[in-house]
């Protein structure tokens, strides 16, 4: 479905992926594991063309991706759910909302605003509050639901467990396996093990932009000298 | 008997209607590592805030080492010993790591304002001693822009020591930080409370973090304080679980809290 | 009573050009971030168009068609100087962006001259609005009350488009973070051109629908500029509400200053903006801006040490250059380097307040011409000797900038540039409109040098010594404990004050010190040149050195004198040629694409690509 091929991404001058590959196969959730610093952010930004690889390709549902405009990444299926939330903090819930709407797309759920409503009563409630008057978790909701307007296929999701209280982050771990169960793809980067453990897959492990490991939990659970040496856990 | 080093008592603070914190009493002891927690939006940021002196409570006082320091502005409730450090850091992007700490030093020592002096010369000693504390005297000269997350966590906490504190608040000291990471600055910060005696409270939304370095436990849903105790009593507790903690699958089980 | 109405109304009907007109600046501003000092030249574009375009199409029709023409015209030259001008430098560091808009000003301006030459032109009258109506006796044009029913709607239009459909969302999404709008699958370069086109076709409305009140003439730009940033700021960036409503106060004051106060119509307007401001610091309905938050762009500077041996020896064989300068060059060429030391002093001076500080003044010039007012008017009305006045001259600045910055430094960001812009205009049309006292229009003359200094080389050395000693001070100060803390306050106020720094008093004394320097530079000005116009303390004169520390590197300790000699060489090369402002506003347009960190800056970079310097660590 995704496919990230010898990608290198710089920041500034800083070289922080260096021939990253590795794919995500449809309908799962991939868990991108490793350090700060590690370049899980980066990766995120890559795939959206947020950051412009310098060489290599991203190739998304047999496409070339590479080089495109974020906005028509974002067209064609790809939902970005970033660390920092960044939810328009002056509009409302609904507008927030309006801001991610994409028309339906063939293949996916197409949802409406009710069905965000079932999946995060919360925010049903906060409808028409603004932005800023919501919590963090109310916040991190609002940032998966106005993602999930663009009816995407593939979803990442950049470290959506930070700074959230536990009992939310377990709210959290049944939408993922909800959003699963409706056949989307989601690529999750996580510090919290509790949590990527709780919905992953499979995972990758990445250190100073590079591609470490790739396999499923039990695999990396049976090779410790791997977590010890990347995921200082 | 000895004062508490940061007291409050019926702390209340009032948006409008909404009572972001309500009726909060508590005493940080001397030497204490007490943590804060609660669920997103529960008050704590509020509470700290009126703490450091950034908001003026609605009602009630907060009394450092027995002195009455509510409504003072943020800088005197500094300059009286009270350090913090940022949910999301705060440091000089266009300095070297070391003069950061430099330039809290010069405000320490009341020299501000004055302009012969060349600054990078001043402080240089005291300043690298305390990087030398937090692991980062390697690290002095390099451009602070360019740092690693985990290491700004640092800075920023031998920035908030300069002073010599008798209290700390850290808001969140470790969000965004790998597990180790975690770890090892909450050892640091249970190190410094035993080395300088220094009172540490803190905010966290890691329970790994919580349950293995908390002494103590407070837990604040709504404004209120609904819980309080030791890692055991505040874990057990059915309101803390219905609340914040959940089930308990997003965070290490007991025997692995005790372990670490 | 009924002179009251009248001129109640009139002052309605002249609110509409310029609700239009900040209206448009303020949506382009809220999307991308850009103040447009050019959107002055497109209100005048749209006057000048619409003038054509009448002069062509007949009668009721064509008089209204041609206003709307107009407005479409300059909506398409807009989307022209956002696809050509600012797409390359958007993501140039913050606030870069408005020297490329003052590019444009100029290029506009001969441009204009060009096509329709020096001359002011009459607008004509709308066809069927000739006459005036009578309300309780008193005449009101027909035609103003077209304007007063016209502007509501306009302005409703808008407000609709913004607040319910969803291109108004978007905008208002995109105002806080671009980038998270186009990752949601919209195509925000063509929302910023969009919103660049909506903005400066408003201009060119307003621009043509004066038409028949003001007519069109190659002043409007700036004449129209300042008054648009008051009731930006009155009415609170970003909302337009606030724009109207405030455009109505400026209008309706502004006609009754006229008929009661007519020595203070231009103060009027900016005491009206201090006492709001005073009130409701961020504007009648505007918000707290926040500063730092995602899509601004640019890496912090690095971290600087006391110059070495190295650079100390060359900065020496320099100055040492042009001390001699007397021995090989003409007494015209010390009169130029007078000329270039006296501004690189005022371009340094803006420089520390605003690279250091992270404080961006719209309005320096204040405290250049008002050292050199100052000593002007010491010498004019006192009789003082040039030296009292002289050294009274940075005195005087620095007090009037104490006092400025005191109350501009309650506010932050574009409130604080715009306030202190203000301030600027307020000395300027005091100064402008206090003929008495201050010769108005036709300045201080007559203010030479005391007899010691009456030898051009002498003056030479004088304005030498005091420029390069007022430089190197700025620089002391800057490693200094005090500039260190200056540049924390600009980095982290948050950390700043957090650690016990009074991050305002360190920003208001840097202010004043500023002010002090500015006056300073203001004071050699006036006695290497013997007279003083008001147009020393004029927007223009503001933009010059903004331009100059922005063009020579904001990050850079060197940035303000190094633009300052570049700026005033070139300048003084440009100026004899007869379409000067068209050569040096491309010449600003084509630096700011091509060396986006200053010339300094860019200059670094390459020395340290091919290994001459030594690389800063990297940023990421």
């Amino acid at each position: 479905m995704l496919e990230l091929n010898a990608i290198n991404s710089f920041y500034g001058k800083a070289h922080v992926l260096n021939d990253l590959s590795f794919a995500a196969e449809r309908g799962q959730v991939v868990a991108l594991l490793g350090r700060n610093g590690a370049g899980k952010t980066t990766t995120m930004k890559s795939i959206m063309q947020l950051v412009r690889p310098k060489t290599g390709t991203v190739t998304f549902q047999g496409h070339n991706i590479t080089g495109l405009a974020s906005h028509k990444v974002a067209k064609m299926g790809l939902g970005y759910v970033p660390e920092e939330r960044r939810i328009f903090t002056d509009l409302t819930v609904l507008e927030n909302l309006e801001v991610g709407r994409q028309p339906p797309r063939e293949g996916t759920v197409t949802w409406t605003q009710d069905m965000l409503f079932d999946l995060f009563p919360n925010l049903a409630e906060r409808r028409d509050n603004r932005g800023k008057a919501l919590s963090g978790g109310e916040q991190q909701m609002l940032t998966i639901a106005r993602t999930l307007m663009g009816n995407p296929s593939f979803v990442l999701l950049d470290e959506p467990s930070e700074g959230i209280a536990p009992v939310i982050v377990e709210q959290m771990v049944r939408v993922i396996q909800q959003l699963k169960a409706d056949g989307l793809t989601v690529l999750l980067s996580e510090q919290n093990l509790h949590f990527a453990r709780a919905v992953a897959d499979t995972t990758v492990i990445i250190e100073s932009g590079s591609q470490k490991f790739t396999g499923t939990l039990d695999e990396l659970n049976a090779h410790p000298e791997i977590r010890d040496a990347y995921l200082s856990v | 008997m000895t004062n508490p080093a940061l007291e409050t008592k019926g702390l209340t603070k009032a948006f409008g209607g909404l009572m972001a914190v309500d009726n909060v009493s508590f005493a940080l002891a001397q030497g204490e590592l007490l943590a804060l927690i609660g669920p997103n939006g529960a008050g704590k940021s509020t509470c700290f805030n009126m703490l450091m002196g950034q908001l003026r409570p609605t009602r009630g006082s907060v009394h450092l080492n027995g002195a009455d320091i509510t409504g003072l502005s943020p800088r005197r409730i500094w300059r009286m010993g009270v350090g913090r450090t940022f949910q999301i850091t705060a440091t000089y992007a266009s300095m070297t790591v070391i003069e950061n700490v430099q330039m809290a030093l010069l405000s320490h020592h009341g020299q501000v304002f004055r302009i012969f002096p060349h600054a990078h010369k001043m402080h240089r000693d005291r300043a690298m001693a305390l990087l030398e504390m937090v692991g980062m005297a390697a690290q002095a000269e390099r451009h602070c822009a360019v740092l690693a997350y985990g290491d700004l966590k640092r800075l920023e906490l031998a920035i908030a020591l300069a002073h010599e504190p008798s209290v700390l608040l850290m808001d969140e000291p470790t969000a965004g930080m790998a597990p180790r990471e975690r770890i090892a600055l909450m050892q640091l910060t249970a190190d410094i409370v035993r080395d300088k005696g220094v009172s540490v409270l803190f905010t966290e939304h890691d329970m790994d973090v919580v349950f293995a370095h908390a002494h103590r436990i407070m837990v604040l849903n709504r404004g209120q304080l609904i819980a309080e105790g030791n890692v055991a009593q505040v874990r057990e507790d059915p309101r803390v679980q219905e609340v914040y903690l959940g089930g308990g699958t997003v965070f290490a089980s007991e025997g692995a809290a005790e372990n670490a | 009573m009924g002179l009251f109405i009248a001129q109640v109304l009139t002052g309605l009907a002249n609110a509409g050009a310029l609700f239009m007109v900040a209206s448009g600046l303020s949506l382009i501003f809220g999307v991308t971030r850009i103040v447009n000092f050019a959107h002055g030249s497109f209100y005048m574009l749209g006057a000048y168009i619409g003038y054509t375009l009448m002069q062509v199409l007949p009668g009721a029709v064509g008089f209204w068609g041609a206003i709307l023409l107009a407005g479409l015209a300059v909506g398409v030259l807009g989307v022209l100087v956002e696809v050509l001008v600012l797409r390359p430098v958007y993501r140039a560091p913050e606030l870069f962006q408005l020297v490329a808009t003052f590019g444009v000003i100029l290029v506009i301006q001969d441009l204009a001259l060009l096509i329709w030459g020096p001359e002011d032109l009459l607008g004509p009258r709308a066809p069927g609005l000739r006459g005036v109506v009578r309300i309780m006796g008193e005449p009101i044009p027909k035609y103003d009350i077209a304007l007063l029913v016209i502007t509501p709607f306009v302005a409703l239009g808008l407000w609709y488009l913004i607040t319910k459909t969803r291109v108004g969302v978007l905008v208002r999404a995109a105002t806080q973070d671009r980038e998270m709008v186009g990752a949601l699958g919209v195509n925000q370069a063509w929302l910023f051109t969009g919103v660049f086109a909506l903005g400066t076709a408003l201009a060119g409305l307003g621009g043509a629908l004066q038409l028949p009140k003001g007519g069109a003439d190659l002043m409007m730009d700036f004449n129209i500029l300042t008054a648009v940033f008051v009731v930006v700021v009155i009415g609170g960036m970003g909302s337009l509400p606030g724009a109207y409503l405030a455009a109505v106060i400026i209008s309706v004051l502004n006609v009754f200053g006229v008929t009661y106060l007519p020595q203070s119509t231009l103060v009027l307007m900016f005491v009206v903006m201090v006492l709001v401001l005073m009130i409701r610091p961020y504007g009648l309905f505007g918000r707290e801006e926040v500063a730092g938050e995602h899509g601004q762009v640019g890496e912090p500077e690095r971290p600087f040490k006391p110059a070495g041996l190295q650079v100390r020896l060359l900065v020496g064989a320099g100055v040492a250059t042009l001390a001699a300068m007397p021995l090989y060059a003409s007494t015209f060429s010390q009169v130029l380097a007078t000329d270039i030391l006296i501004f690189c002093l005022f371009a340094a001076s803006l420089h520390f307040m605003l690279g250091l500080g992270g404080l961006v003044s719209f309005g320096h010039a204040a405290f250049f011409g008002g050292g050199a007012y100052v000593a002007a008017l010491m010498v004019t009305h006192a009789d003082s000797p040039m030296e009292l006045a002289f050294i009274l001259a940075p005195i005087g600045a620095g007090l009037a900038a104490l006092i400025i910055g005191w109350v501009c430094l309650r506010l932050t960001g574009v409130y604080f540039a715009m306030l202190t812009l203000a301030f600027a205009q307020l000395i300027w049309s005091l100064v402008f409109q206090w003929g008495d006292v201050t010769g108005g229009d036709d300045g201080l003359v007559g203010i030479w040098p005391a007899e010691w200094l009456k030898e051009t080389t002498v003056f030479f050395y004088f304005a030498l010594t005091l420029s390069v000693g007022g430089i190197i001070a700025l620089r002391h100060v800057a490693h200094s404990p005090f500039g260190y803390a200056l540049r924390a306050a600009r980095d982290s106020a948050r950390q700043a004050e957090a650690t016990g720094i009074n991050t305002k008093r360190v920003q208001l004394l840097a202010f004043g010190l500023a002010g002090t320097m500015a006056g300073l530079a203001g004071g050699l000005f006036v006695f290497s040149k013997g007279s003083v116009f008001p147009n020393e303390l004029e927007i223009a004169r503001s933009f010059d050195a903004l331009i100059v520390v922005f063009l020579g590197g904001v990050k850079t300790l060197a940035g303000g004198v190094a633009g300052g000699a570049f700026f005033k060489g070139v300048e003084d090369i440009l100026v004899r040629f007869e379409y000067w402002r068209l050569a040096l506003g491309l010449l600003i347009i084509v630096v700011v694409i091509l060396a986006p960190d200053g010339i300094v800056g860019s200059l670094r970079k390459a020395a340290e690509r091919v290994g001459l310097l030594k690389r800063g660590e990297d940023t990421t």
